[in-house]
């Protein structure tokens, strides 16, 4: 009977582990993504298009499996919520990654080359900021201990993706060459790859307080 | 007529049921790890099992009730404990069933004019002390070493829910299992001298007595009680004394256990005796509540902000009235019973000092100069009779005791009957040969049955230093006392 509960664990440990590292691997896409994207090779481009959305989609089939056996198994009952309120997050942090890779396709920026620098910098502090929420949650379900040491990382890299991205709209907006409307759609993909950044603070603001109620 | 007496211990089994499941499996159900359904259904089948193979063999076959000397008083008292649990389940009190019979049993004392089992009545009071301070420095120490531990040990989130469920319900089993074991006695013991039942055997496989059989029954009658009326007192212990993590729900069932093992446990204190190991000293603990008491411990570690105070002081209120209302209950119950539905409720004893008595007080070193005045006179109650040895000698509580236990007036004939009805399992054959060969025979005083029995046979005999053998020996000589009395009737 202990045996099969277990068993049970087992599984669904391995399945948040699953989710998480969809995140990670999204995180990834997307910075190789937008590599692709400012060399302006959009056959790649296509194909990490695709990639994202499956790891988007399979994300998306990990939350709902674990979010119907911790309901239907009556799984940790006392952070039951706060867990799913978790992963709804951490999946919402996925679909941003997704949903800048599609705007990039659909809108096709027009990022000039003194930019490209800026672009890629300020992604990967907003991805580091994500990875650092990735390894916070993994210490939150196997080491509730350990997540103070990574919950603090996430602050400094919204922090320095909050720095790019005023520097980075500096320099745009400092640009007399361009239109208005180019500034401003280049100003617009800025704030969306910051906006993962400051996404990624509140779930760790909010992890703070999840890790606060389970201490015993 | 059994039928109808049975029901009040059934009743009683009910509302156990319904209350002391909680003492189990109260913080499982409170914290949400198992579900009460689930809950109710182990704690049902393993109080069943626990009632049918270890509680027909348990010392106190006849439970708190064997102090009752007729039928219809031991049904009423049943009926007034019960009442009164069923009361303080509705009210979502956890309290102790047993403390209900005490009150209930002190109620037909007083009507009976029998002497107040004053011993019994101390063990309740200071078991409301002694029982929640125990658990809780034990939860507190517990919860303690588990919080330290679980700093230093990498856990998944998972594998803790995991353990932890499962901790719960391996301890709410064991916890039902003694739970059917220990308090079936209590519901349908005193039935079993009068009980129809035969020996049933089933495929050949194992054999069911009238003694199991009868628990059988008393044990659904407790599961039902859980099913139906338990998840209220569940979740006052599991949530309403004060918010609990399902670790602490495990740590309070484990210090209940713990407590009750260490300080309740006459097993234990025989085996560190026999192995020349100092004891724990055996005090009154009582389940309901020492959990109480473990989930305060738990919520005095983490502050003391959680425990919802209020709370506490009804349920210490309702510890105290739980004896104090079944003795006025049973009291008022044994009155109308006796005298509108012109019911025996009680057998009068009496106290004569005759011969043979004055000679058996002599023997135990009593000087029974101070007899003169009491000597061939009878009394008709025990009250009366103690009235009088206390005006006309210095007794010790003990010597008053045998004093007592020596002039009780019985009157027991064995007929031909009391042989072939005894259906209890643990009476040898040479047991109940010995008890064949006094028939015809009758004894104005208990003990002398007593004596007769031990000159017919040497396994009728008290053994010096061998305490457990010697208080099964006692049970056993109750049981046949009760079943001669019955067929006397």
């Amino acid at each position: 009977m202990a045996d099969g509960i277990l068993k049970r664990k087992i599984g669904i440990e391995k399945e948040v582990d699953e989710f998480l590292d969809r995140v990670s691997e999204a995180g990834l896409l997307c910075k190789q993504g937008m590599d692709t994207y400012l060399k302006g090779d959009m056959e790649v481009y296509a194909t990490f298009l695709k990639s994202i959305r499956d790891t988007e989609h399979k994300g998306d089939a990990l939350r709902r499996s674990l979010e119907k056996d911790l309901y239907e198994k009556t799984l940790i009952p006392e952070s039951r919520g706060d867990v799913m309120e978790l992963l709804e997050d951490m999946d919402a942090l996925l679909d941003r990654y997704t949903g800048l890779i599609w705007q990039f396709e659909i809108e096709r920026p027009d990022i000039c080359a003194e930019f490209h620098e800026d672009f890629k910098e300020l992604l990967s502090y907003s991805v580091e900021s994500v990875e650092a929420d990735v390894r916070s949650c993994r210490a939150f379900f196997k080491n509730i201990n350990a997540v103070a040491d990574h919950i603090h990382k996430v602050s400094f890299w919204e922090k320095e993706s909050d720095k790019a991205s005023t520097r980075l709209q500096r320099a745009i907006f400092g640009r007399n060459d361009l239109h208005l409307s180019h500034k401003m759609h280049l100003r617009f993909f800025v704030k969306q790859v910051d906006r993962i950044a400051d996404e990624a603070e509140d779930v760790a603001d909010r992890l703070n307080i999840y890790v606060i109620k389970r201490m015993l | 007529m059994f039928a109808f007496f049975l029901s009040s211990g059934l009743f009683l089994g009910w509302s156990l049921g319904a209350n002391d499941a909680a003492n189990v499996f109260g913080t499982a159900v409170g914290t949400r790890m198992i579900s009460f359904r689930k809950a109710a259904l182990y704690c049902g089948i393993f109080v069943i099992l626990g009632a049918v193979v270890s509680g027909a063999g348990a010392a106190k076959t006849l439970g708190e009730l064997g102090a009752v000397n007729a039928v219809a008083g031991a049904f009423v008292v049943a009926l007034a404990a019960g009442v009164t649990v069923y009361w303080l389940t509705k009210l979502g009190y956890p309290v102790s069933t047993t403390q209900a019979i005490v009150g209930a049993i002190i109620g037909w004392d007083l009507f009976a004019g029998a002497l107040i089992d004053f011993v019994a009545l101390e063990k309740v009071v200071l078991s409301w002390f002694v029982s929640p301070v125990l658990a809780a420095l034990f939860s507190a120490l517990l919860y303690k070493v588990v919080a330290y531990w679980m700093k230093h040990v990498k856990i998944n989130m998972f594998s803790l829910d995991a353990f932890t469920r499962a901790g719960l319900l391996v301890a709410g089993i064991a916890g039902a299992y003694a739970l059917g074991a220990n308090n079936i006695a209590n519901v349908v013991g005193i039935f079993v001298p009068i009980s129809p039942f035969s020996n049933i055997s089933f495929l050949g496989l194992f054999t069911l007595n009238g003694a199991q059989q009868l628990f059988f029954i008393g044990a659904i009658a407790i599961a039902v009680g859980t099913f139906t009326y338990g998840k209220k007192v569940m979740l006052t212990v599991g949530e309403g004394i004060a918010e609990m993590s399902p670790v602490a729900a495990l740590v309070a069932v484990l210090a209940n256990a713990l407590v009750l093992f260490l300080f309740a446990s006459q097993d234990l204190e025989g085996f560190l005796l026999s192995h020349g190991l100092p004891a724990f000293p055996l005090v009154p603990v009582s389940s309901s509540q020492a959990i109480v008491g473990s989930v305060i411990g738990i919520g005095l570690v983490k502050g003391g902000r959680g425990i919802r105070w209020r709370i506490l002081g009804e349920i210490t209120a309702a510890w105290v009235v739980t004896p104090l209302a079944a003795v006025v209950l049973s009291f008022i119950a044994l009155f109308f019973l006796q005298n509108v539905f012109q019911q025996k409720t009680f057998i009068p004893v009496e106290y004569r000092v005759t011969a043979a008595a004055e000679k058996r007080i002599q023997a135990a070193g009593i000087s029974v100069t101070g007899l003169v005045d009491v000597r061939g006179k009878t009394f008709p109650s025990a009250y009366q009779f103690k009235k009088a040895l206390d005006q006309h000698m210095t007794l010790t509580n003990r010597e008053k005791d045998l004093v007592m236990a020596a002039a009780e007036i019985v009157h027991l004939v064995i007929t031909n009957q009391v042989a072939n009805r005894i259906n209890d399992p643990t009476i040898t054959n040479e047991q109940k040969e010995a008890v064949n060969q006094l028939r015809g025979k009758s004894f104005t005083h208990g003990w002398e049955l007593e004596q007769a029995l031990a000159e017919q046979s040497q396994e009728w005999r008290m053994v010096p230093n061998h305490k457990e053998q010697n208080e099964e020996l006692k049970r056993k000589l109750d049981y046949v006392y009760r079943l001669t009395r019955s067929t006397g009737q």
